[in-house]
């Protein structure tokens, strides 16, 4: 009996050392992933820049600030249930700030935030309306949203003969994400004199798209715009391609143009056409710093000739912005070990402007990204890229979004979102 | 009457207005359906010899795919890598009947059906460990299956035939004939129906039943094999291959989950209808119909006639 006492109690001791280790001595960071199930391709790739960028930190500059960081994933399979159960394994924890790396379960976990005090950041994805940090002082997509996205699509269309009288496709992977743009589509498409021809895909019919192109083939839309994910992207550009769909007037949002998107294809998806907030390549001395002291030494799970693709650089930017957030909010309270709640001030006061970005070897990778308050998606402008038969390249400058479009947009559905849920969370923003 | 025009006049305009379209959407409809009876005849013939609906067999497709691109990527001749993914499915019919169905003999079907989940996450867990998740191309030319495609022009459009399309149909045709002469006209096939009418029964007149298994599970493996060759090429080859197996069920439905002829003609059935349908009629109903239409055709099937086109009938005396 005594020895068995003295066992729990050597337990329940180590147990809070471990605990009250984890919080002095480490930076969570958890990391929603898919590197499993059908959505793989791409999880892998964003799980993996994101992850070897906190590896590289850890070891080039012994972390942030001194503190290491500990970049915990928590695998979801891309289902909205598995990352709500991720979610709540880290309540207690002190994580700084939850990526769940899918609309469906942002969406699901958006309600949680401000009970829980840990913000969440959807870079480039998630919930439109986030944008108003008055209404969601939790939640973040910078470096802009799929709303802002669209506008700048569609100004790209607009400066390649015009939409007034054009009938615009709009192909899209049938969940939240998928259908996330569509109210700016509606909006714009009267004021603009364009037509909509709305082409959903439901995720199991993905690799099974010869319907949807036929219908597009009837209907003889001037443009497509895509918003898949997956197998969806491959599939879509082949099918374009044998419906001799031309390729240069298919475009793809953000998430509809990269590597794992053409690579197998090759000179069949040439000329394909797809937006993007990062740049492609190893040219930068961050990514440079991440192949010598991670993925050269075999720290990674990444394989050589991965990094510079463009959903590894585009997980390492998501890394990226956390990792700034985090030294801001260090810099702010005086404090080494910095809470979730602490971590939300240093998103919204985020500078990383041209200097900046220099400073962390990342000239000319993407736009700035300077936080505010008022503003939870810095407003950010895309680029547009062409896939050259065998890699990415980039065809436009910056193209910003139609502000006076998305804004009004914005505040009205951040109020509508919170308009029926009692006690809901806001700020006030000088 | 605007409605009533828009469902019953207008599609059949349209398809005289445009017969290349029609013609498109007639052949799109058939390639499909016959990749889709090929994935059902993967779950009819585990089902006939044991009276399991195999969880998994869209992940065998998914194995089958990656194995065949993986070996081809170390440098091994595409036919031999053919080979190679041949012999690793045999291995693995006789790794599936040691270690899951032997222990399982008798079992109620439940039983036997949970352990096919079990083995889907084995070969995912397995699958994901060994391949990775970067999506390859399939190797179809490298197999030396025609590439590029024909155009039939007409009334001042046209109908395209992709030549892999035209290959996978005309494969599968094939494979489920032959397949079905082996099945019904060899001493086989029948000890086949004996084991999934009763396993003791059967084994009591001397079929051995090991044996059955590691055939059946092995002709699986082929027909994933040829499945995941040839719904890779028509995207890429990666774990969301695994998504296009489970279409199989609404085609089993209808065609019966024991008979192969059943497969084929299920399989056109969805495959034709839900182009069509999706095509002519799916923008009245806000388009992406063909997500649900094919077990709209199930549950009718599953109302007046449970057991399918072709299935066996199943009498239950009390």
């Amino acid at each position: 009996m005594k020895k068995l006492f003295i066992g729990a109690v050597m337990a329940l001791g180590t147990a809070f050392s471990s605990v009250s280790l984890s919080f002095a001595d480490e930076l969570l960071v958890p990391n929603m992933t898919y590197r499993v199930g059908p959505y793989a391709a791409n999880g892998t790739m964003m799980a993996n820049g994101f992850t070897d960028y906190f590896l590289m930190l850890n070891e080039r500059d012994g972390g942030i600030g001194g503190v290491k960081v500990k970049a915990e994933e928590c695998e979801t399979g891309y289902k909205a249930q598995v990352g709500v159960e991720c979610y709540e394994s880290y309540r207690g924890k002190n994580a700084l700030v939850h990526t769940p790396n899918s609309t469906g379960i942002t969406l699901q976990i958006l309600q949680k935030a401000p009970e829980d005090e840990v913000p969440i950041l959807t870079m480039g994805y998630g919930l439109s309306a986030a944008a108003k940090g008055e209404t969601f002082p939790w939640a973040f997509n910078y470096p802009t949203s799929y709303w802002s996205q669209m506008t700048s699509i569609l100004s790209y269309i607009e400066s390649q003969g015009g939409l007034k009288g054009k009938k615009i496709g709009f192909l899209y992977l049938d969940v939240g994400y998928g259908r996330e743009p569509i109210p700016v589509l509606e909006e714009l498409g009267p004021k603009m004199g364009f037509e909509t021809l709305y082409v959903p895909v439901a995720g199991k019919e993905m690799q099974n798209q010869s319907s949807h192109w036929l219908t597009i083939r009837k209907e003889k839309p001037d443009w497509v715009i895509m918003w898949g994910w997956g197998a969806m992207n491959p599939t879509a550009i082949k099918e374009a391609a044998k419906t001799r769909f031309p390729l240069d007037r298919f475009i793809g949002n953000w998430w509809s143009g990269a590597h794992v998107d053409t690579q197998a294809l090759g000179s069949k998806a040439k000329g394909y056409l797809a937006s993007s907030f990062t740049t492609t390549g190893t040219d930068f001395p961050a990514i440079q710093d991440m192949i010598k002291y991670v993925v050269k030494p075999g720290g990674s799970k990444t394989e050589m000739g991965m990094p510079g693709k463009v959903l590894y650089n585009r997980g390492m930017f998501n890394a990226v912005i956390i990792a700034e957030a985090i030294e801001v909010a260090q810099k702010m309270t005086g404090k080494k070990n910095v809470t979730g709640a602490d971590v939300r001030l240093g998103l919204e006061n985020i500078k990383l402007d041209e200097a900046r970005l220099k400073e962390l070897g990342l000239e000319g990778f993407t736009a700035p990204v300077i936080g505010s308050c008022a503003d939870h998606e810095n407003g950010g402008s895309i680029f547009v890229q062409q896939w050259d038969g065998s890699d990415w390249k980039r065809i436009t400058g910056l193209i910003p979004p139609m502000t006076d479009v998305v804004q009004p947009l914005l505040t009205a559905a951040a109020e509508k979102y919170v308009s029926d849920k009692s006690g809901w969370t806001t700020q006030k923003c000088n | 009457m605007e409605i009533l025009y828009a469902i019953l006049i207008a599609p059949f305009v349209e398809m005289g207005a445009y017969p290349d379209l029609f013609i498109q959407a007639l052949w799109d409809g058939f390639v499909a359906g016959t990749l889709y009876g090929l994935i059902a005849l993967g779950f009819v013939l585990i089902f006939k010899a044991s009276g399991v609906f195999n969880f998994s067999q869209p992940i065998l497709v998914v194995l089958a795919a990656l194995s065949l691109v993986s070996f081809y990527k170390l440098g091994i001749p595409a036919w031999i890598s053919v080979i190679l993914v041949l012999i690793m499915f045999y291995i693995l019919a006789w790794l599936v009947e040691r270690l899951i169905l032997r222990q399982l003999v008798n079992q109620d079907g439940n039983i036997l059906f949970m352990s096919t989940i079990g083995l889907t996450f084995i070969i995912i867990g397995a699958a994901q460990w060994i391949f990775g998740g970067v999506p390859s191309a399939m190797i179809v030319n490298e197999l030396g299956f025609p590439n590029g495609s024909l155009e039939w022009p007409m009334f001042g459009g046209g109908v395209y035939f992709e030549m892999i399309d035209v290959s996978a149909a005309v494969i599968a045709v094939i494979m489920i004939v032959i397949l079905a002469v082996f099945f019904s006209k060899t001493k086989i096939g029948r000890g086949l129906r004996a084991v999934a009418d009763d396993h003791q029964a059967a084994l009591s007149v001397g079929i051995s039943l090991n044996q059955i298994w590691v055939i059946v599970w092995f002709v699986a493996g082929i027909v994933a094999l040829v499945t995941g060759i040839f719904w890779g090429a028509r995207s890429d080859v990666s774990f969301a291959l695994q998504i296009i197996g489970f279409k199989a069920l609404p085609v089993l439905i209808i065609g019966g989950f024991t008979s192969i002829q059943g497969a084929i003609i299920g399989g056109l059935i969805i495959g034709l209808g839900e182009k069509i349908f999706e095509i002519y009629w799916g923008p009245l109903l806000g388009s992406g119909v063909e997500g649900w239409f094919a077990y709209v055709i199930a549950l009718v099937f599953l109302l007046y006639r449970p057991q399918g086109l072709f299935g066996d009938k199943l009498i239950e005396r009390v």
